[in-house]
């Protein structure tokens, strides 16, 4: 609806609106960042102190030092990411060309299972799959983190299939006369075209990766192989929530990777997240 | 089949074949497995007895496992909706060319980037009783309807009253709606123009071309929302985990107020080993979440539109 129909009050009413929700929208941030930088007492100081009367840099790397191993965590959460962004692109690629590109009886049936897996919550099937990685002995490691990108993922092969549908069977049918391979059609014409949407993929899952909790938590056992997230929630618990400057301190430092990456990605990130919600 | 039809199955399930794995590890044996030790007294470290239906007997009288279905339940009950028609709302404004127009949207999607544990960190400490900042915004409405209507209305103990601390949790949940507003933001943007021009023609004002064009225009997003905002909600377990300090001691927070089905569920599968019993309920919650989804698809089927269809 374009704006010129609003009178003076439609107007004032419409920015009024905007700006107390987008306050009340950045002000956790901003009290994160303000309490991140603030001397211990000021933390609970009342009436609330919005600016520090000294930026204390300094709860940043006490907050690393006393979170334990940050920068292995942070190494581990990044190695877990990246293994299940390059997982994920391959396996759900090969699926989505799978559903799309090739013409086989029965293939949107299977295609609706596909898609019907993603209303099974994780708690329900939890139990199961540890007993699973236990059979493998893969409890504690990596793997059971990662491995199950390389399988294929519901939301993935959604997001893919839809892109794959609307390039032009033309553009592939040549190549097919001429006795390529479907693997070489696959790698040399679909995914070049596709870049966009892979990239799309990569970002929700590396987002997904960084910010899992549950998995981790269930699966991973030793401290050395903690993620952030794991060992944000040990840090908080061990310390019983009192120094909230390094809590805040720490959790600024796991939030900025993810918002630096959205402030670079922005358009392609918001388009991914639009052609999930395309009808269909 | 013809020839060319079982190459082309051939192909397709070959490409598949990563996915099929996935399925048959991931989905289908977990799911049999959850149905199969359901029925099992299993401790993982000992193999399973079989011990009949036992397990879903004693669910009937576990007043945990109610506390927690209904927690749960009243949770999504409450945030689902409320999130789905807050991002609608907040589409709908920004939808308007606003000046400024992506710094709004930016400024309601980033808040739904910040992982979980970080959510359940930053939330723990705004609804911190004494010094949070949600208390310190609200304190001062409340102190003036005590001192104007006689009332006396006094700042809630967000994580320790527990009537209040589901309803933190959905305070905090809000916070993260930006993903469904982006949702809403492209479907507003599918409805032709023509659409309310013909309205203004017939002299339809900013609330009927609201009811009349825009709401049915993004009723399909609407469900795609509600939808997975239920399934997300069935799920919750990071946030009041983080928010409670783990969930232990008792199970749940004050007066089990914060232990939801995935909670409960984890508690006894990892810190009690009855896998046997944690399976029946996972399975009966997830019957609870796929019947809910299904109703809410029949329900919404003569409510939504779909444009060409």
């Amino acid at each position: 609806m374009p704006t010129h129909q609003l009178n003076l009050f439609g107007k004032i009413l419409l920015y009024t609106l905007l700006v107390l929700f987008a306050i009340q929208f950045a002000a956790p941030f901003a009290w994160m960042i303000s309490t991140a930088f603030k001397p211990l007492e000021e933390t609970m100081a009342l009436p609330p102190v919005w600016i520090p009367s000294e930026w204390k840099w300094e709860n940043f790397t006490q907050a690393i030092d006393s979170m334990g191993n940050f920068w292995r965590y942070a190494g581990n959460t990044l190695y877990v990411a990246l293994l299940s962004v390059i997982g994920s692109v391959l396996s759900s690629s090969l699926a989505a060309y799978g559903f799309s590109r090739i013409d086989w009886p029965g293939r949107d049936k299977v295609f609706y299972l596909c898609i019907a897996t993603m209303m099974i919550p994780f708690p329900v099937i939890m139990v199961p799959t540890y007993t699973l990685f236990r059979e493998l002995d893969w409890i504690g490691t990596f793997k059971t983190l990662y491995v199950p990108f390389f399988l294929g993922n519901a939301f993935n092969i959604f997001l893919l299939r839809q892109f794959f549908l609307g390039i032009p069977k033309s553009i592939t049918e040549a190549a097919r006369i001429d006795g390529c391979s479907e693997l070489r059609i696959f790698w040399q014409i679909i995914l070049p075209l596709s870049k966009s949407a892979l990239l799309v993929i990569a970002l929700f899952t590396f987002m997904h990766s960084w910010n899992d909790f549950f998995a981790p938590f269930i699966f991973i056992n030793d401290q050395e192989n903690y993620t952030l997230a794991l060992g944000l929630q040990a840090f908080q618990s061990r310390q019983g929530g009192t120094e909230w400057h390094y809590l805040m301190a720490a959790s600024t430092l796991i939030i900025l990777p993810l918002i630096v990456l959205f402030f670079f990605t922005q358009k392609t990130f918001i388009q991914g997240i639009t052609a999930t919600g395309a009808k269909g | 089949m013809t020839r060319t039809d079982k190459l082309n199955t051939a192909k397709g399930l070959l490409f598949i074949s990563p996915w099929i794995l996935g399925f048959l590890a991931f989905a289908l044996y977990p799911l049999l497995a959850t149905l199969y030790f359901s029925f099992m007294d299993y401790s993982v470290l000992a193999p399973p007895v079989p011990i009949g239906a036992e397990n879903y007997a004693e669910l009937a009288n576990d007043t945990n496992f109610m506390k927690a279905v209904f927690n749960t339940v009243f949770f999504a009950a409450i945030s689902v909706p409320l999130n789905t028609a807050l991002a609608c709302f907040l589409a709908v404004l920004l939808n308007f060319n606003v000046l400024g127009k992506s710094f709004f949207r930016t400024a309601f999607f980033l808040p739904s980037l910040v992982p979980m544990v970080c959510l359940g960190v930053i939330w723990r400490w705004l609804l911190n009783g004494e010094v949070g900042l949600v208390n310190q915004a609200i304190g001062p409405f409340a102190d003036f309807a005590n001192a104007v209507l006689g009332t006396t209305f006094d700042t809630p103990a967000w994580l320790e009253d527990p009537a209040f601390t589901k309803l933190g949790l959905v305070v905090a949940s809000v916070w993260g709606l930006g993903h469904a507003m982006v949702i809403f933001l492209a479907g507003l943007q599918e409805a032709p123009v023509e659409l309310y021009e013909a309205a203004e023609l017939d002299g339809a004002g900013f609330w009927s071309k609201l009811r009349h064009v825009t709401l049915p225009m993004v009723s399909p997003y609407i469900l795609f929302n509600m939808i997975m905002g239920f399934i997300a909600a069935f799920q919750v377990f990071a946030v009041p985990f983080v928010m409670m300090d783990g969930v232990n001691e008792p199970p749940g927070g004050p007066g089990g107020s914060m232990l939801f089905a995935a909670t409960y569920i984890y508690l006894k599968a990892f810190q009690d080993w009855e896998m046997g019993y944690a399976c029946a309920m996972a399975l009966i919650f997830f019957l609870l979440v796929v019947s809910l989804t299904i109703t809410l698809m029949k329900l919404s089927e003569r409510r939504v539109y779909y444009a060409g269809k």
